[in-house]
């Protein structure tokens, strides 16, 4: 149906869009199971993607009982060591913190927050989740084969991650670059619904700087995987083939045992180059979902608009852009030529300059808020002081001279645990307690959220300070164990213990979280409409919790941003985007004009 | 409005114009589908740019033996570039309503492609007569792993190009489908320009 602006003056174009051919489930398994709906498969992403990231979780006790307590447990070898802390890495970055923010978080908030239906390629987006699915169960699978997963370390750099001395050298470092290769194949299919539908299926009035900054980073992170996945994934078949037909991509000439291998001439640098121009932009492709999130998070819960909110857009374009040149700091001590470092050291430099812009505007939006100490609040602050901390040891790492004496020690295992580990989990926390009234329409249990934060929080900062104090010590990374050492004293190794217990009680905290989500899913208290009372489209629908289709007969027009809160003059203090201005109720009970 | 200018706007002010920012749905004029394989076109691109990276970075190094070209592959070049202008001359028929000719051109220029695929695997059959085994030398590897991903795009786009002809095929009037074929002339173009590239990166070094 055609409508007349608020202004009276012009033709507003109808509500349906004729390409908009929404898919109708006809039987449970379509309904449920291979569902072409979005806000299904962001469940099905969901659930995938924590599965297996509480199997890396598992995997990260165990690590840590080797660390903190040498020699105890005659189960955890040194080979299953490397392969424990291999799976660990690529689980927690690929598996669950890509697909969770981008499969869960995407699929979910897209449409919603824009006010679609569903996205563009619905079709497309069902095969994206099915490829992720088989991409996770062929990685679970190398835990079945002989020689078990690989233990390469999650950058599986050659030559040594498919030389027979390292753990999974066989058909485990195959399944890992055959997972990876699928993971990429279905993360395409579901980014170009993103960035398709984010561009062109957005409700009448919904123009781009009106969109809420979770879409704007989910959408940037999106572009950013799309752009650096390919190098993934040409360094993955690069490396099958070498593996599997003896080519000698990356493989230089070896003599292993006196035996010269059939291998010779290839480049194993060039498999870190094409490795860390992914490995990069992986980062931010966790991050600025993250940066979006928790904008919108506080904005809510502060009830203030988002502050420097066109600076808050162009630190997200710009942080993505600089993404693609600061790869390399990853190899300052890999032998590369002096200015290329330089180079490199002034680019990552340069890019802490948007993204302290964002912690500005972060704590400026709280400035004089009316603040309320919610649960997702309580996440969201955690992740400003959690990220800053994170991001400021990344200034000393992205510096050559100082990098180069702490490079792969625990310093830097803290420093990208607290920067792309602990602070974007706050954050998937923090948005689960926000959005959970809208998925299920219960809420979850306050007490026992209240509960989760605190263990949570307090516990990773008990794991990451001192793991930044051993990094100083010079204790370095991916040890099976110390040792003899002169120059790590004793008491190293009681630090380390004392993680070892601030690590497994995090963990069992989650089970807390998870035990809160499955209990109010069915006896939580039933949510209201709006229970946070946010502006957003999402709280909008007419249906609660959204119902197929996402709008009923007519989809919304939108006539303002989402950060109309307590606005002078107004009764309530916020306005959805969708409320016609004739609609705004002021506070001498009169319409306003 | 462009791309860039919409990056401006201030959406804390009440607009001007409010119909003309109610009219405003879409960033670029363009049907969805065209935007998606545009979007996919630029993945495809930068996999094929890194590997033209890593062949240059690799040939550098003095192990670097390089392959005699079949004279085979300047015939299946040939067959891509008029597969590639017949995709092409279909779209320009639909555009103009003309039915026949569209439809014909569509078929002629997927078998044309088909017969791309199996000249490349008479190359690679050529070569691997030769004793140019992917494991001799890395520029072999390259060869085969090049041609492999490229025959593979062309695979997929020949699924998309009998989706095609079954559109023409139930379509009563040819601008039903003449977006799906203006996509396979764009996908055709695209696959053309890399397999120039890749040829003249061979040719030339």
């Amino acid at each position: 149906m055609a409508t007349v602006a608020p202004d009276g003056s012009a033709y507003v174009p109808p509500a349906e869009i004729e390409e908009v051919d929404l898919y109708h489930p006809k039987s449970w398994i379509t309904k449920y199971v291979f569902c072409q709906d979005a806000k299904v498969i962001a469940i099905q992403y969901s659930v995938t993607a924590v599965s297996i990231g509480m199997i890396g979780l598992v995997m990260s006790w165990l690590v840590r009982l080797q660390l903190g307590f040498p020699d105890s447990f005659s189960f955890i070898s040194e080979a299953a060591y490397y392969q424990l802390i291999t799976m660990h890495g690529m689980i927690m970055v690929i598996y669950l913190l890509t697909a969770l923010f981008l499969g869960g978080f995407g699929n979910y908030l897209i449409p919603l927050m824009l006010g679609a239906r569903d996205m563009v390629f619905p079709y497309l987006n069902m095969l994206s989740y099915w490829i992720y699915l088989v991409a996770v169960l062929v990685l679970i699978a190398s835990f079945f084969v002989p020689g078990g997963p690989t233990g390469a370390g999650w950058t599986l750099y050659p030559p040594q991650s498919i030389l027979q001395g390292t753990p999974g050298s066989g058909a485990g470092i195959l399944l890992m670059l055959i997972s990876l290769a699928l993971f990429i194949v279905g993360f395409t299919m579901g980014g170009l619904n993103y960035v398709v539908t984010v561009l062109q299926a957005r409700a009448r009035g919904m123009s781009l700087m009106r969109m809420p900054l979770t879409i704007w980073g989910i959408f940037v992170a999106t572009v950013l995987a799309l752009l650096a996945f390919p190098a993934l994934f040409v360094g993955a078949i690069m490396m099958t083939l070498d593996r599997l037909l003896g080519t000698s991509f990356f493989m230089p000439e070896i003599v292993e045992l006196g035996e010269h291998l059939k291998y010779g001439g290839g480049s194993p640098l060039l498999f870190q180059h094409l490795f860390w121009f992914f490995g990069h932009p992986e980062v931010y492709i966790v991050a600025l979902p993250a940066f979006g999130i928790v904008s919108d998070i506080l904005a809510v819960h502060a009830r203030k608009n988002i502050f420097g909110y066109r600076m808050m857009v162009w630190a997200i374009v710009a942080i993505g852009g600089l993404s693609f040149i600061v790869w390399a700091h990853h190899m300052y001590v890999s032998g590369m030529n002096p200015y290329f470092g330089f180079f490199f050291a002034t680019t990552t430099l340069i890019i802490a300059i948007p993204t302290a812009l964002k912690v500005y505007n972060w704590t400026l939006t709280l400035w004089r808020g009316d603040i309320h100490f919610t649960v997702p609040m309580l996440f969201a602050i955690a992740f400003i002081i959690t990220f800053a901390n994170g991001g400021i040891t990344g200034l000393f790492l992205g510096n050559v001279v100082i990098d180069v004496p702490l490079s792969d020690t625990m310093f830097v295992v803290a420093h990208f645990h607290m920067v792309m580990g602990v602070a974007p989990i706050l954050v998937i926390l923090g948005a689960v307690y926000h959005w959970f009234p809208l998925i299920t329409g219960r809420m979850l249990h306050e007490g026992l959220g209240k509960f989760h934060f605190w263990v949570t929080f307090i516990g990773a900062y008990s794991i990451y300070f001192p793991m930044h104090y051993l990094g100083f010590l010079g204790v370095p990374r991916r040890y099976y164990e110390l040792g003899e050492t002169d120059f790590i004293i004793d008491s190293a190794q009681t630090l380390s213990a004392n993680i070892t217990i601030a690590a497994l009680i995090v963990g069992f905290a989650q089970l807390v979280f998870i035990f809160n989500i499955v209990r109010s899913a069915s006896k939580g208290k039933i949510s209201e409409r709006n229970p946070w009372r946010a502006t957003s489209l999402e709280w909008q629908t007419p249906e609660f919790p959204p119902g197929h289709g996402n709008w009923g007969d007519e989809l919304p027009v939108v006539y303002r941003w989402a950060y109309e809160y307590n606005l002078p003059g107004v009764e309530l203090d916020f306005v959805p985007q969708n409320l016609a201005p004739d609609q705004v109720v002021m506070t001498n009970a009169k319409p306003a004009e | 409005m462009n791309f860039f200018q919409q990056l401006t706007e201030k959406p804390w002010l009440p607009e001007s114009d409010g119909a003309a920012a109610l009219r405003r749905r879409r960033t670029f004029a363009l049907p969805r589908v065209s935007l998606g394989l545009r979007v996919f076109l630029t993945v495809a691109t930068i996999i094929f740019s890194l590997m033209f990276i890593a062949y240059a970075d690799r040939m550098t190094f003095p192990d670097w033996r390089p392959l005699h070209e079949p004279w085979l592959m300047w015939l299946n070049t040939a067959i891509l570039l008029l597969s590639s202008y017949l995709f092409r001359k279909a779209r320009t028929a639909a555009d103009h309503g003309r039915t026949e000719p569209a439809k014909l051109r569509l078929r002629i220029a997927g078998f044309l492609s088909f017969a791309f695929l199996a000249g490349q695997l008479l190359v690679w059959q050529q070569l691997v007569a030769l004793g140019y085994f992917a494991k001799t030398n890395p520029a072999n590897a390259f060869f085969f792993a090049f041609t492999a991903l490229h025959g593979l795009h062309l695979i997929g786009g020949l699924v998309a190009w009998r989706r095609a002809c079954i559109k023409v095929r139930n379509a009563h009037d040819i601008a039903e489908a003449r977006l799906s074929i203006e996509l396979c002339a764009v996908y055709w173009q695209f696959l053309l320009v890399i397999w120039l590239a890749m040829f003249g990166l061979l040719l030339f070094t």
